[in-house]
């Protein structure tokens, strides 16, 4: 009985109609398009996007060239070189990520004792000669003298979950 | 300056005149398919909820023309195994039955280029012709993915093509006629003396057979992405490739306006018939009635497109030789008998 019953819903193409009904809905749905450039999606205070380093309020730099996020970094894409500068602070010399290599994971952020390397919400950015993909520490203090406050207030907001 | 329009008219030679016939119907129809490629990107997009393209121009309307600047701006590659003249020829070959089709169609009860007595023979003839440019451009390209595409789309066109012409045989014998504006003018009366209510079954075969004659989804497994990249076409690019592009829309607007002239009354008004209405609508042109009647099989073809997953190849054979085939046949039996005993309303 139930193959006859299928057999005549087959052949008067039942469950093609109900798929034309179902789409034919959707033609007249609200759109739920995000039209990019104009209108943003939320984005997270924890967004992982392009790296900076801080400073502390007096304008010294935070990096203490540890190399705790060198030794995390599952993709191996942090370079450091540090010197003994002549007041005896440890600083770093030179501070090199690859952004090829880099996959965005946040375990240099999370590493860090001081606070020095962070992720910040930038993820629209783009290189225009080979080498640039290699960011140094000059661009990175500078991105993270650019967007302190942002940098900060979104620390601070997920500080009691650390 | 009407009169002085007629006068030119007249005094300019018969070829020239045919010329510009010709011209005011493959410039339209090309525009169609312009108009057609944005037609589906929207409405595909809004089927899918999303907006589709609205950058170029006030609401995307300008989209198409960008497309065709890109393709026109591209390199055309002719593969080096490739054979040189078949290569070329190919899109030409699939192109040119599209639109000499058009040759037959009348747009209006007088306005047609050629009122030829044989006209659905021709169409059957000329479309059938549509098949070469694809098994020509298949082999020509010397890839494997292409003549696996093309033997994919020659077979199945041509098994559709049979399913096709039987339902055609069936409105044959319904209007006792192959010139399309005859068989048009047999289907005057209203609504329901069209041939789609006698000819039901045979109605939806052949609009199903259209859709896979012109390989659009769900019949579209001759450009299978998953399979053969982009079946017999993977080796064209530039002009060459929008030709194909070109091609296959045309096809698809022909295949509706063919629907729409044996099944749906052409140029005649969907009102005719019912007092008063058939009135208030009486001073629409028919060609405007005919037109409606291809936009809304057009969309159709979008709507399947948008809805249906890609047939499997045997599933499609078996369709159109063990499902169609039979329909068609057992149809052609009943319209038969019905014009044999003249049932009322459409054939008495």
């Amino acid at each position: 009985m139930s193959a006859i019953r299928n057999y005549i819903k087959s052949l008067f193409l039942w469950e093609l109609f109900g798929g034309l009904r179902l789409t034919g809905k959707y033609l007249f749905s609200k759109k739920i398009t995000v039209q990019y450039p104009e209108e943003t999606t939320p984005q997270s205070n924890r967004f992982r996007g392009l790296h900076a380093l801080r400073r502390y309020p007096n304008g010294e730099e935070r990096c203490i060239a540890c190399k705790l996020c060198e030794a995390v970094c599952p993709a191996a894409c942090i370079t450091i070189e540090s010197e003994q500068r002549t007041d005896g602070t440890r600083r770093t010399t030179r501070y090199d990520i690859d952004l090829f290599k880099c996959i965005y994971c946040g375990f240099c952020e999370e590493s860090c004792p001081v606070d020095a390397i962070v992720e910040t919400r930038i993820f629209d950015y783009h290189f225009e000669k080979r080498g640039d993909n290699i960011i140094t520490k000059d661009k990175l203090l500078e991105i993270g003298d650019r967007y302190e406050k942002q940098i900060a207030a979104d620390r601070a907001q997920d500080a009691s979950y650390r | 300056m009407f009169d002085f329009i007629l006068q030119a008219w007249a005094s300019t030679p018969v070829t020239a005149q045919i010329v510009l016939k010709i011209l005011a119907i493959v410039l339209p129809v090309t525009l169609t398919v312009a108009a057609l490629t944005y037609a589906e990107r929207k409405i595909i997009g809004y089927i899918q909820v999303r907006i589709g393209p609205n950058r170029v121009g006030p609401r995307g309307w300008l989209q198409p023309i960008a497309d065709i600047v890109k393709l026109l701006m591209k390199e055309i590659i002719i593969p080096s195994g490739a054979n040189r003249a078949l290569f070329i020829i190919g899109p030409i070959l699939s192109l040119a039955p599209a639109l000499i089709a058009w040759a037959v169609i009348p747009f209006d009860n007088t306005l047609v280029l050629a009122d030829i007595n044989a006209g659905l023979l021709y169409v059957l003839a000329v479309t059938s012709m549509g098949v070469y440019g694809v098994i020509i451009a298949g082999w020509a390209s010397n890839s494997k993915y292409a003549f696996l595409g093309a033997l994919r789309c020659a077979a199945q066109i041509v098994s559709y093509e049979i399913a096709m012409g039987f339902a055609l045989v069936a409105v044959l014998i319904a209007a006792g006629s192959l010139n399309l504006g005859d068989i048009v003018r047999a289907q005057e009366g209203s609504f329901v003396h069209w041939f789609w209510l006698p000819l039901l079954p045979v109605f939806l075969i052949y609009f199903i057979s259209g859709v896979a004659e012109t390989n659009r989804a769900p019949f579209d497994v001759a450009e299978g992405e998953s399979e053969i990249v982009a079946g017999f076409h993977v080796e064209y690019s530039g002009m060459a490739f929008a030709v194909f592009y070109l091609a296959e829309y045309a096809n698809m607007i022909l295949v509706s306006a063919l629907a729409a002239l044996l099944f749906l009354g052409g140029w005649l008004s969907p009102f005719e018939g019912i007092p008063f209405v058939e009135q208030v609508f009486a001073w629409v042109p028919g060609m405007i009635w005919l037109l409606l009647k291809i936009a809304v099989l057009l969309f159709l073809f979008l709507w399947f497109r948008a809805t249906f997953p890609r047939y499997r190849y045997d599933q499609i054979m078996r369709l159109g030789w063990k499902v169609f085939i039979p329909i068609t046949i057992v149809w052609l039996i009943v319209v038969g008998l019905a014009v044999l005993y003249k049932l009322p309303w459409w054939f008495d």
